[in-house]
């Protein structure tokens, strides 16, 4: 098998006195789609602030290879813009998108390219760029509303923006969070094709409560179960839902 | 609005032709019509401005400047500074110093030191003031050293993500402390009674018409030059993304920007600038000293902006105009009711105009369509935004 492209071994987060992560490992396999469930308060979002220099672990280490040649980089020392320049690109659970810019400012900002404030305060789009854009907004659907505020989208359609600024950054690792919520069940499958359609360019994290589009998403891929900070157990989709230990978790609390 | 093909917001048309004509017909009249009128009117006619209002205009102008960088950290980055007065008067300070020497022997005393310092005894001029003979360099310490000040604050600051209102209660206290700090004797800067009595600069008298012509023609070129920068700032990449910062600072932080140092440019940028207009605003009132430097001027330099308009360029400019007109006309027909009126000023823009006074056209423009489509004269209408 491959080099992971993230890993993560023995991590442990601790917030005071509440142990949100637990001895936690984690390998993520370059083009893989990952699907991560468990139930509220099971340390989700704290990994994805770990992964993106939010947080720092208390213990253990978290590593990224872009190649197998490349040597691993130790994401724990790093702060959030550079993990991100690493291309590790993160969407939040509420769609953070800049509510007072167009769509297609909102692209334009978040395509990849020198980041500093000379660079900024100089920056003109290439040709090569604008059809990267254009190419952007036909991904997520926002064609016509790219001269639109960002603010003025609905819910979906702020997911999907987001999504796109994410692409427009061209990270190697995406890592999502919920991008379902607030969704009707069309757009929530369209994601799940968007996504899907990403596997094997980019190696995808994506962090869901919907088990619907979990199981659309997870396709014969892996889905890991978080429980307590820890994985409880990595598998297909069918033999997780079929775990004793996983229906015990959702189902009935306090059986384990 | 134009056309939709010229939206794309990041690489606009830096003015229309309409822009290009409202920007270039006030500063022309203003930087040489009125300054012609002023010189070659006799002086009985009614067209002619008078040597005070030009000077008037001279120092609103530089308030204008002032106005411009809250406005840009406040409107446009989400940095409500209550310390912006501290640089305004830092080169003020700057420049004075340069003015002071220039009195030369036409002191009090006589002497080629400058008053305060004879008056405390001082034997020779210290070592630090020798360079402020030179007035490029007084110019440039007018922008250096506030700059210098907001680098390392800011560095501080914006490092260790201090946002919000903890960031405006450290530039408070900051501006503050400066205010003890100059009103001391023994710090070296003239104390409470600060820099003033100045005679020359460039070697023009300033008490002469002339010169003070000058200061007024170089304020408004100052204001016109600052607005442009500013309008191009704003109107870059840059400019989006000091905005984004202002409206989500984290996702902008998780697209890869080190936020810190885009604040930290803005930030010392504009300490810079309100420097330099601050070396323009001594010379024009005469008079340097700790007062400028008090967390209520930085305040009023924030009322400026919310009763103009913030986040957009022209609503600092004609708030900072607008107040203190009103100052001037209030603090002689009723001095003791100023800070009611200027209170009362701020907590009316904030609840009945919150887009400022640029926001004004549009709400009456929406007011008569009202109007019209009711078809009918209203009653009076209490709750009608007055004009």
């Amino acid at each position: 098998m491959a080099h992971p492209i993230l890993q993560a071994e023995d991590v442990s987060k601790t917030y005071d006195g509440f142990r949100a992560i637990n001895a936690l490992n984690f390998y993520l396999f370059p083009g893989e789609l990952r699907t991560v469930i468990g139930p509220n308060g099971a340390g989700k979002s704290t990994f994805f602030d770990l992964l993106t220099g939010r947080a720092q672990p208390d213990t253990g280490s978290i590593k990224y290879a872009d190649s197998d040649a490349a040597p691993a980089i130790d994401l724990t020392e790093l702060n959030e813009y550079e993990i991100q320049r690493l291309g590790i690109g993160r969407k939040f659970q509420t769609p953070s998108v800049f509510a007072e810019h167009s769509v297609h400012t909102n692209l334009v900002l978040s395509l990849k390219g020198p980041r500093g404030v000379f660079a900024s305060l100089f920056h003109r789009l290439d040709s090569t760029q604008r059809d990267r854009l254009d190419a952007l907004l036909k991904l997520v659907r926002l064609e016509d509303k790219r001269h639109w505020k960002a603010g003025l989208l609905s819910h979906g359609e702020k997911q999907w923006l987001e999504i796109g600024m994410l692409l427009a950054s061209e990270p190697r690792v995406l890592l999502v969070d919920e991008p379902a919520a607030g969704m009707t069940d069309e757009e929530t499958h369209r994601t799940g094709e968007l996504l899907l359609s990403l596997r094997g360019k980019h190696s995808i994290v994506v962090v869901e409560h919907d088990m619907t589009f979990v199981k659309q998403i997870s396709d014969g891929g892996q889905v890991t179960v978080l429980h307590q900070g820890t994985v409880l157990c990595e598998g297909k989709f069918d033999e997780v839902q079929s775990n004793p230990q996983v229906r015990a978790v959702y189902l009935g609390r306090g059986k384990h | 609005m134009s056309a939709p093909a010229s939206l794309s917001a990041v690489e606009p048309r830096f003015f229309t032709r309409t822009q290009w004509a409202a920007f270039l017909v006030p500063t022309l009249l203003l930087a040489l019509v009125l300054p012609l009128l002023n010189a070659f009117l006799p002086a009985d006619s009614f067209l002619r401005p008078s040597d005070f209002t030009l000077n008037l205009y001279g120092k609103y102008a530089t308030y204008a400047v002032l106005a411009l960088g809250v406005d840009l950290l406040w409107g446009y980055l989400g940095i409500l500074s209550l310390g912006q007065a501290l640089f305004f008067a830092l080169g003020g300070y700057a420049f004075g110093m340069h003015l002071l020497l220039m009195i030369g022997k036409d002191g009090q005393y006589k002497s080629d030191l400058p008053d305060y310092m004879v008056f405390l005894g001082y034997k020779a001029l210290p070592a630090h003031w020798e360079p402020f003979y030179s007035f490029p360099f007084a110019t440039a310490a007018a922008l250096i050293v506030p700059g210098l000040l907001a680098f390392v604050f800011g560095w501080l600051a914006f490092r260790s993500r201090i946002k919000g209102v903890y960031l405006s209660i450290l530039t408070q206290a900051l501006t503050y402390a400066a205010a003890l700090l100059f009103f001391r004797n023994d710090f070296g800067f003239g104390g409470n009674n600060g820099f003033t009595d100045f005679k020359r600069i460039l070697g023009a008298d300033l008490s002469s018409p002339d010169t003070r012509r000058w200061l007024y023609v170089a304020s408004v070129v100052l204001l016109a030059g600052v607005f442009l920068l500013y309008r191009w700032l704003t109107r870059a990449k840059f400019g989006h993304l000091m905005q984004a910062i202002r409206d989500g600072e984290n996702r902008v932080l998780f697209s890869g920007y080190a936020t810190a140092r885009y604040k930290l440019f803005v930030f010392v940028l504009v300490a810079a600038i309100t420097g330099l207009a601050g070396a323009l605003y001594v010379p024009q009132v005469g008079i340097i000293n700790p007062s400028e430097m008090t967390p209520e001027k930085s305040i009023e330099a924030v009322v400026w902006v919310a009763v103009g308009g913030r986040g957009t360029l022209l609503g600092p400019i004609l708030g900072a105009i607008f107040v203190n007109a009103l100052k001037s006309w209030a603090t002689r027909a009723a001095p003791e009711l100023w800070l009611y009126i200027l209170g009362g000023l701020f907590v009316g823009v904030v609840l009945l105009l919150p887009g400022g006074l640029v926001s004004l056209p549009a709400k009456l423009r929406a007011f008569v369509a009202r109007l019209r489509r009711s078809g009918d004269v209203p009653v009076a209408d209490a709750s009608k935004p007055s004009a």
